[in-house]
């Protein structure tokens, strides 16, 4: 269309095929970045996005198609000569060295830090990238990492992509880098991305939240099986055919909402006011009770309480009151080592065993109703678990939770990095499950699915400050009372 | 709240502390141990022990465990007092080439993913007949340096806490301050972000390996300049003395959690738990048994205050 020459692409693979086994993971991917964009990649789990990522951090190698960087073809693109072209990539997973400090994982991210004085300097860089992007983050570079919770560390791996040290940083990949900060603070990094987008650099940006792709991107990229499907300029897009081209339908919110009166009722689980602060909490038979708030005012602690306020250390009960869906897969999770029947039945071990031996066929059984009634895309149970997509993995978990019978699921964020089509799936499953006379405490950072739940309660630096009740729960709602008890 | 402590002081604190109350209760049960000969004494077995410890402690860094510690260390301690002693040249080479040895048993281990127990617990067995091969029968002869260094007089401190400041203090400089240290641990951390950092988490196994070959090899040397001969049986408690070192010094088995100075305090503790015992004037029939508890009421109370510190970080 243009004659003016177009400027070199900061990346560009061509034609990319890579096949894990029988699963072609890329089909043919054609991707271009050019310097002074930011590029939003979206698509369903197990769609490619991942796997995109890895080929240009060089992590993966293509078995088909060509790398090029700056016009001129890299033959042999590795770790190493992505780093060397300025790429670095901000990872879904947490990537820390939970060990070390913030100022040594500065460090191990940039191998030009070394020699007298490397400390000083790796803090200087570090503190000065965290006070740009997250001003008033908080976080002290000699800090161990363990200490820190999820939503700083994820601003120190954010802030350490950022930071230039020898090589110029020309194209930075975020995959979900917002699953784990709160409203604030990711307002704050997508501010930062597009100056940073302005400044001449590149972005890769990966999320599940359509609203931050649309507001933030230039351009956008749909991926669906391995391949791209679809590429415009964000400008073009909304929501809806967003969500149209990735191939999932966004259903309308049913929101038949129970709202009926607790009085006389029984709570099948209860925690009175902490210290005298707060309101108390319960949960009634048949419902869905979401814990909102800003990301880590205590909802997890709260629900961390209440799973080992009624379980034992000691003597497994035969009938167990709760179960637990992780939100950290990685941390609390998935057994990485064991295969996808085994992780799914790991909870009602007691309710498939007679006489202390686990009887086979039930188990498998078991695990056959819940693939098919959850989808979970294998071809056989026995692959490991890790050889599922991240969100199909959080389904095992799910089934897990729900396989068990359990009166009540506690949920701490599980959705976190899960495609749009998955959770709808999950939410359908978790309705008809509370249909049943099951209660659901759910945790999310997500205002969509607290807007699905029966009941709120938003936390603020670790009490109760609001309860919100059947047509009260809406974001406007939820967000001024997220705030409330700070003033307080 | 701000924190006081940062975590790695609190992991310092309860060995220290052991430290301490053992060293009272031993100058209590015998006040003549107050002094340059008697700390000399109680302390000089203790500086191969600490050497052992740190190298053992580079092996769990990277998430691995060392059970040839004690028979590799006898086999340097038969290499000292024979080659070494008699052809220093070809005694320095025979040791490079153990490090060169243990160097490739760092990049077996990584590149065929093989357990390091399995892999060094087969060592092991090679390192004791090597020794053997070398020293069929308990003999041998110290360098005359080695014995020179090792029963010097500096003034005012003895040597043995001398060497042992030394080692805490190098070791700690070279694995918690030195970028270099920063990979060590972090593969112990994280291996996989290191990787795609762009490092080689081979190169950094294998180096992790030949450096504890190293700091075996001068808990060797320094074994003979003390006993001044060898033998193939010399040092075989080290393999758990190294470990029990290690975690009494506040490091873990995974995670590369590890404290330089701990391991030094843990090496220090555990020789001076078998005088404290001696002097107690329990059997030697019981003391083994007695250590053992003395490691496992040690161990407890630092269960007890990670339990604190976590409770701690929770609102």
């Amino acid at each position: 269309m243009t004659t003016a020459p177009l400027p070199h692409a900061v990346i560009e693979v061509a034609d990319v095929k890579i096949s894990f086994g029988a699963v072609k993971a890329l089909d043919g991917v054609t991707l271009r970045i050019v310097p002074g964009e930011c590029v939003g990649l979206v698509g369903h789990n197990g769609a490619g996005k991942s796997t995109v990522v890895n080929i240009i951090n060089g992590a993966l190698s293509p078995q088909e198609g060509t790398i090029a960087c700056a016009g001129e073809r890299v033959p042999r693109y590795g770790i190493a000569a992505a780093r060397a072209n300025g790429v670095r990539c901000v990872f879904q997973e947490l990537s820390l060295c939970p060990n070390l400090t913030v100022i040594e994982n500065t460090r191990i991210m940039h191998g030009t830090l070394k020699g007298w004085g490397w400390r000083r300097r790796a803090a200087r860089i570090i503190g000065s990238k965290l006070d740009e992007i997250f001003p008033g983050h908080g976080i002290d570079p000699t800090d161990t990492v363990s200490d820190l919770s999820i939503a700083q560390r994820q601003m120190v791996e954010i802030a350490t992509a950022f930071s230039q040290v020898a090589q110029p940083v020309k194209l930075v990949i975020l995959d979900e880098p917002t699953s784990s900060l709160d409203a604030t603070l990711a307002t704050q990094l997508l501010g930062y991305v597009r100056s940073f987008v302005t400044a001449g650099g590149s972005v890769i940006f990966i999320s599940h939240i359509l609203s931050e792709i649309l507001s933030t991107s230039d351009r956008i990229v749909v991926m669906k099986d391995g391949k791209v499907v679809t590429e415009r300029p964000a400008v073009e897009f909304d929501e809806h055919s967003l969500v149209a081209a990735m191939g999932s339908v966004v259903k309308g919110h049913d929101r038949e909402k129970r709202a009926e009166g607790a009085a006389g009722r029984t709570p099948l689980l209860s925690r009175p006011s902490l210290h005298g602060k707060g309101l108390p909490f319960e949960v009634f038979p048949g419902e869905i009770v979401g814990l909102a708030g800003l990301g880590g005012h205590g909802q997890t602690d709260m629900l961390i309480d209440l799973y080992l306020g009624h379980t034992s250390n000691w003597l497994r009960r035969r009938e167990a009151e709760v179960a637990f869906v992780a939100g950290d897969r990685t941390l609390n999770g998935v057994f990485p080592l064991w295969n996808i029947l085994k992780n799914l039945t790991i909870a009602d071990l007691a309710g498939l065993s007679r006489k202390g031996i686990v009887n086979e066929t039930a188990e498998a059984d078991l695990g056959h109703a819940w693939k098919e009634r959850i989808d979970i895309r294998t071809q056989d149970l026995d692959n490991p678990i890790l050889s599922l997509s991240g969100g199909n993995q959080q389904k095992v978990l799910f089934a897990r939770a729900l396989a068990t019978p359990a009166p009540a699921v506690l949920m701490d964020d599980p959705m976190r990095g899960v495609d749009i089509g998955t959770k709808q799936e999950v939410y359908a499953i978790l309705r008809a499950e509370a249909d049943k006379g099951r209660a659901f405490v759910w945790y999310s950072t997500e205002m969509d699915e607290v807007c699905l739940c029966d009941r709120v309660y938003v936390f603020n630096n670790g009490v109760i400050v609001a309860e919100l009740k059947g047509d009260a729960v809406t974001e406007k709602n939820v967000l001024a009372a997220s705030f409330t008890g700070i003033a307080a | 709240m701000k924190k006081i402590l940062s975590s790695d002081t609190v992991r310092l604190l309860i060995p220290a502390l052991s430290l301490t109350i053992l060293l009272i209760s031993v100058f209590y049960l015998q006040p003549r141990a107050m002094s340059y000969v008697g700390l000399n004494l109680l302390f000089n077995l203790a500086v191969p022990i600490a050497l052992a410890t740190i190298a053992q402690m580079l092996i769990m860094t990277v998430n691995d465990l060392d059970l040839s510690m004690g028979t590799f260390v006898s086999f340097v301690a038969c290499i000292t007092a024979t080659f070494l002693q008699a052809t220093p040249l070809i005694g320095v080479l025979m040791l490079a080439a153990a490090i060169a040895t243990y160097a490739v048993l760092g990049v077996l281990i990584h590149v065929r993913n093989l357990p390091s127990i399995v892999v060094t617990l087969g060592m092991s067995f090679v390192w004791g007949g090597l020794a053997v091969l070398i020293l069929p029968a308990p003999g041998g002869e110290a360098p005359g340096w080695v014995r020179a260094v090792m029963v010097s007089r500096p003034p005012f401190v003895p040597m043995a806490i001398l060497a042992c400041a030394i080692i805490a203090v190098v070791s700690h400089l070279l694995i918690m301050r030195s970028s270099f240290g920063v990979i060590l641990r972090g593969v112990g951390g994280n291996a996989r972000s290191v990787e795609r950092a762009g490092w080689s988490i081979l190169k950094a196994r294998a180096a992790t390996y030949a450096l504890a070959a190293f700091f075996a090899i001068l808990s060797g040397i320094s074994l003979v300049g003390l006993t001044t001969s060898a033998d193939a049986n010399i040092a075989l408690r080290y393999t758990l003395l190294s470990i029990a070192g290690v975690v009494l010094g506040g490091g873990e088995f995974t995670g590369g959690r590890v404290s330089p100075i701990g391991a030094v305090i843990g090496a220090l503790t555990l020789t001076l738990a078998g005088s404290f015992l001696s002097f107690l004037r329990i059997s030697p029939d019981w003391q083994i048994g007695a250590q053992g508890a003395i490691l496992i009421v040690v161990l407890a109370l630092r269960l007890l205050l990670n339990r604190l510190e976590n409770r701690g970080k929770r609102p």
